[in-house]
């Protein structure tokens, strides 16, 4: 078994930790209860990711708790605000069609991930789901749902560049793995009577950045909330 | 966006082979495959389920608490009826 680069892990855990922070800002505002748990429930899926990945690389309380913005290694894409519900689903489309992509191809592996990424497949099969079905019925909704869900697409678009930026220490076939994604998100949105977003691609400039530490500024607000009860209680426990 | 647009969905689980499926408890969902979704997150993130049935409320008809004399009454005092009544033969196990 050949060993897993720290920075790899880093960056796989990050996106987790960071989307699991911004999906769990849903408990106590999401539309219904039953959508609150269903957000929830993913969010402690990736939570668990999070979890496993950051304690490949060190103290998993130290590196979520005590890092300053700049040492996080996340995707633009997943620290954006939550948004409305729509704008939820469109990262969720966009991310969890990624995260389903990238996982299988690593569960093949022979690293220390495949066997975290065996395992994980199978969530993020279930979160893809869930935001498929959602895209078809507020793509497919009303005129109103509709408008959001294509706002909510249009607007997270440009951070997907940056998703296929190869990471290291991954023995990944990116340019594959973006295409075949590319194709799945076309599909569904053209079954959700939606417009695939079109923008700044290939050599233009989009957002970026995330991997090498740069974020966007509601991170650096996000990172204060998620953070402040470790910083003023250090070691504190239930 | 209210729950009242939304129909009320019976959840019921079956927690392993060879049982029945139960009685969970209900929800709100728009159709049938969201309503199988939530219920999956709702009734069965404890690992208590390997299937779920959804079925609308609206289509259980049920019996009326006020029919509730004439229809289990007549049985409480027919002993016959439950298999104690009959004296089980020597060799017979399991039962």
């Amino acid at each position: 078994m050949s060993p897993l680069p720290a920075s790899a892990a880093l960056a796989l855990g990050d996106d987790a930790l960071v989307l699991s922070h911004r999906l769990g800002e849903w408990a106590g505002y999401a539309p219904v209860l039953e959508e609150e748990l269903a957000l929830a429930n993913i969010s402690l899926d990736l939570l668990g990711q999070a979890r496993i990945l950051l304690s490949l690389v060190g103290d998993e309380d130290e590196l979520a708790y005590l890092r300053e913005e700049r040492a996080f290694r996340n995707l633009q894409l997943v620290e954006q605000p939550r948004g409305d519900f729509a704008h939820t689903i469109a990262r969720q489309l966009y991310f969890s069609s990624y995260q389903r992509l990238l996982y299988e191809e690593l569960a093949r592996g022979d690293d220390a991930l495949a066997e975290l990424a065996s395992k994980a497949v199978k969530e993020v099969a279930y979160h893809r789901d869930h935001a498929e079905h959602w895209t078809l019925r507020l793509g497919d909704g009303t005129a109103e749902s509709h408008q959001r869900m294509q706002q909510g697409l249009n607007a997270l678009w440009r951070y997907t560049d940056e998703v296929f930026e190869p990471i290291e220490g991954l023995s990944v076939d990116w340019p594959t793995l973006r295409e075949r994604w590319t194709e799945q998100i076309a599909h569904v949105l053209q079954q959700a009577t939606l417009t695939m977003p079109s923008g700044p691609q290939g050599d233009a400039w989009t957002a970026g950045g995330g991997r090498q530490g740069v974020h966007t500024e509601p991170f650096g607000r996000m990172l204060a909330e998620m953070q402040h009860l470790h910083r003023s209680h250090p070691g504190a426990a239930w | 966006m209210s729950t009242t647009d939304w129909p009320l969905w019976e959840v019921f689980v079956r927690s392993r082979r060879g049982l029945s499926h139960t009685h969970a408890g209900s929800l709100h969902a728009p159709d049938a495959a969201m309503a199988l979704r939530n219920a999956r997150d709702l009734y069965t993130r404890r690992s208590e389920g390997i299937s779920i049935w959804v079925v609308p409320s609206t289509e259980i008809t049920a019996s009326s608490p006020d029919e509730k004399d004439s229809f289990f009454d007549p049985a409480a005092d027919k002993p016959y009826r439950h298999p104690t009544f009959y004296e089980i033969p020597e060799g017979v196990r399991h039962l």
